[in-house]
């Protein structure tokens, strides 16, 4: 277990030195919080609650998933490992003694804390000063948005090892995460909230991995999540197990086959 | 003859000669290939699946209706699509300046824009293309106007002022990258947060920021001006009516200014290098 | 690889600004100031100035084999790069092959040939024949010339083996013997070579060395060659220049060096700062 704390604390000093990158992330993912402000409160202004949600509940959710988009991973369409494996370096990964796929969340969590730290607040401060907020001011609240973050976390986490895994057999991962990462953006609610798109289409969307991810959280710290926090977690859970049943079955089958590229 | 032969290589030329080479190393993965490109369509497409959720509980967004709002879309994501395939290898620079890899554009005998327009170039960028194309000819179609030929020209010309306006500022987010190597998401903002901008009727940002989108910013020329003249929509800013027109002008300034930056910052960059 | 076939390669046009008496490299009080801008107190910062190549006079005449060596940091690189007009010079005067390389980058670049032994120029996903034909069309090489230098260069550097290989599947050997070739098949007047024999076998070492020699002796090609490795110096280059803190330490035959010390121990010396 220690080695994997190790490694977690080790990848998040090292995303914590990318001030400059994050700076500069900060100011991206705020402009473009501003412009789906806009887009979402066009809706808004015709009908003043959709599903429960007012126009200010709109403007949170717009720049809290900007907040949510870089330790959540996403735009990223796989993992560190990816590009890792394209040229071979993932030998000395996998004779490494350790759990190879435990080693790679264990990276990918120090990277989230990391940008979460420095990404996370500016673009919700920001947000505020322009627009309307509707953070709740319940401690449990936030404990239980929280909560599900980090099942979230681990959803997106076991979807991108999946994909990256991929580039085992395809030596080129990037096809397929791209496919993945459209559908993906769409599910998650990065584009417009689930819970605003007509009913039949929500309930489809909602039982997709990405759900989990961006919407729910979302819905838990608005209270609007229904099932509530239980189902949220049972959801998200569900998925993350299944998702790293599937990532630990495909690791293994990898370890038989490895065809690591330039010897 | 000879005097030919002494003169560097066109630039075009040789941007055709770059892209033909990118583009045969990337047929080298061709699965990969196909599924980036079927991603780029998915990409697209669900932008526009967003729209249409909207206007399926709206009629009106911004005082536009469903199809004015797809010409505004599809005009924009053509234009985009377009600069995208042709300019956006720009958005490499970053990296090639922190690799140092940019020494070597420098030390071969043709334009800097046309290798760094040509970098990295892959067919995949077609997929934005096509379901964009797709929805302008579903709003022309469904756009229930008379078309003049004044009309039509200014609808082709929204495209082509807005292709050379997003052209222009991919160049200028790449002067960004000289400045600051980290800034490739700032970068971003400029090009793609511009587009974004522009999908939708400008109503939508109310008065202050649809001027500072006009006369600052000016990428309300991309295709709000133009598409109010072609969809004969009154300017809900009250703006007087030349600025419908004004789009080559503006297109014209600022691929003069993009080109002057270029130059100013190969110049930058070699004196103070890495 | 082992002798180069006899027929010469026929004579280069040298441009008329540049009679062949004239240095083919002159550079004279060559300065380069970076200045960057250093945190001094929590709000206000300091512009801090590093002189990375100070007041080089560098004269170096057509058909010159020049080994250009200095610790790392010494400012070999940063005087490459303003002889080849990526850098533009904080002050002093230079003329490459008759050309100002700042103001003249463009005209500059088609009579010089660069090999970064760690960088390479080669298009990575295609057989090495597509580089060089790019290249062609880059340059403007005369078709007919073209195909001169490449059967030339395909039979002095044995590269017909893997001319329609993936420069991916190349060894690294193969893959700098490419390199090499994409400098030279425009004919330039100045070769500069960073490192050409880093990382290669000892076959491969020698190919490459033999190869310049010839190529220097036959076609009176200027090289510049900043090398680590003392074999390169003995047995390449007539003539050595040596810096460190940017400015020239030694300039002069290599027998003079030889004669007054060991070269081993002058070298050693000269990289014992980093512990090379």
């Amino acid at each position: 277990m220690r080695v994997y704390l190790t490694a977690a604390r080790l990848s998040l000093r090292r995303h914590l030195a990318y001030r400059s990158s994050a700076a500069a992330g900060v100011a991206t993912n705020t402009v473009f919080g501003f412009i789906r402000t806009f887009v979402l409160l066009a809706l808004w202004r015709q009908k003043t609650v959709i599903n429960g949600w007012d126009a200010a509940d709109a403007c949170t959710y717009s720049f809290l998933t900007q907040a949510l988009i870089a330790p959540m991973g996403v735009f990223m369409t796989g993992t560190e490992l990816g590009p890792r494996i394209r040229t071979g370096d993932v030998a000395v990964d996998l004779y490494r003694p350790v759990d190879f796929q435990s080693w790679w969340l264990a990276l990918d969590a120090g990277r989230a804390v990391g940008s979460g730290m420095l990404r996370s607040l500016p673009p919700v401060l920001v947000g505020a000063l322009f627009f309307p907020m509707a953070l709740p001011l319940s401690p449990l609240r936030w404990a239980a948005f929280l909560l599900c973050c980090l099942v979230g976390y681990l959803v997106s986490f076991s979807l991108r090892y999946l994909i990256s895994l991929v580039a085992f057999w395809t030596m080129d991962e990037r096809g397929m995460a791209a496919i993945t990462f459209a559908v993906g953006f769409f599910c998650s609610g990065m584009i417009l909230p689930l819970t605003a798109m007509p009913p039949r289409l929500d309930s489809v969307l909602q039982l997709t991995p990405w759900a989990a991810v961006i919407q729910i959280p979302a819905s838990v710290l608005f209270g609007t999540q229904s099932g509530g926090l239980a189902y949220a977690l049972a959801f998200g859970l569900a998925w993350a197990l299944l998702l790293l049943g599937a990532g630990r079955l495909l690791t293994g089958a990898a370890r038989r086959k490895v065809v690591v590229q330039g010897g | 003859m000879a005097e030919s032969v002494e003169r560097p290589l066109p630039a075009p030329v040789a941007y055709l000669l770059l892209v033909r080479m990118w583009s045969r190393s990337a047929w080298q993965y061709r699965a990969s290939l196909l599924l980036t490109g079927l991603g780029q369509i998915l990409t697209t497409s669900l932008d526009l699946i967003a729209i249409l959720v909207l206007y399926s509980q709206v009629t009106l967004i911004g005082g536009f209706t469903l199809p004015q709002t797809l010409y505004l879309y599809g005009t924009t994501r053509v234009a985009f699509a377009l600069s995208d395939l042709v300019a956006s290898g720009v958005e490499t620079l970053a990296d090639s300046i922190r690799l140092g890899t940019f020494d070597l554009v420098l030390i071969r005998p043709v334009s800097t824009l046309a290798q760094v327009m040509a970098d990295q170039f892959t067919p995949k960028r077609f997929g934005k293309l096509v379901p964009a194309a797709a929805t302008l000819v579903w709003a022309l179609i469904d756009l229930p106007l008379h078309w003049t030929p004044a009309r039509i020209a200014v609808c082709v010309g929204t495209i082509v002022c807005g292709f050379v306006l997003f052209c222009a500022f991919w160049v200028l987010s790449g002067c960004i990258s000289f400045l600051a190597v980290d800034a490739r998401e700032v970068a971003n903002t400029f090009t793609y947060g511009s587009e974004f901008a522009t999908e939708y009727p400008l109503t939508i940002f109310g008065r202050p920021l649809g001027l500072a989108l006009t006369f600052v910013l000016p990428v309300a020329f991309v295709t709000w001006q133009p598409a109010l003249y072609v969809l004969g929509h009154p300017d809900p800013f009250g703006l007087p009516g030349f600025l419908r027109l004004a789009s080559p002008a503006v297109a014209v300034v600022f691929a003069a200014l993009a080109a002057l930056a270029w130059r100013a910052c190969i110049r930058r960059y070699r004196s103070t290098g890495s | 690889m082992t002798a180069l076939p006899s027929q010469p390669l026929p004579d280069r046009a040298e441009p008329p600004t540049n009679p062949p008496t004239d240095p083919v490299i002159l550079a004279e009080g060559l300065t380069k100031v970076f200045s960057s801008r250093a945190r001094a107190g929590r709000l206000r910062r300091e512009r801090v100035d590093f002189t990375a190549v100070d007041a080089i006079d560098l004269r170096v005449a057509p058909g010159e084999l020049v080994g250009y060596i200095g610790p790392n940091g010494a400012g070999k690189s940063t005087t490459i790069k303003m002889l080849t007009g990526i850098l533009t010079p904080s002050s002093g005067t230079l003329r490459v092959a008759g050309y100002d390389p700042q103001r003249d980058r463009v005209k500059l670049a088609r009579r010089i040939g660069v090999v970064f032994g760690q960088r390479t120029t080669l298009w990575w996903d295609l057989p090495l024949r597509d580089s060089f034909t790019l290249l062609q069309r880059l340059y403007r090489i005369p078709p007919a010339r073209f195909a001169e230098n490449l059967a030339f260069y395909t039979e002095a550097l044995d590269l017909g083996p893997f001319l329609d290989r993936p420069v991916r599947q190349l060894s690294l050997g193969q893959r700098m013997r490419g390199d090499i070739t994409a400098a030279l098949l425009h004919d330039p007047a100045v070769v500069y070579l960073d490192e050409p024999t880093i990382g290669l076998d000892v076959v491969s070492k020698h190919a490459v060395r033999e190869f310049l020699r010839d190529l220097n002796l036959r076609t009176g090609t200027t090289i510049l060659l900043t090398t680590h490795d003392v074999d390169d110096i003995e047995r390449l280059c007539s003539r050595v220049v040596a810096i460190d803190h940017g400015r020239v330490t030694y300039d002069g035959s290599l027998e003079a060096l030889r004669a007054e010390r060991d070269l081993e121990t002058v070298v050693r010396e000269l990289y014992s700062r980093q512990g090379v």
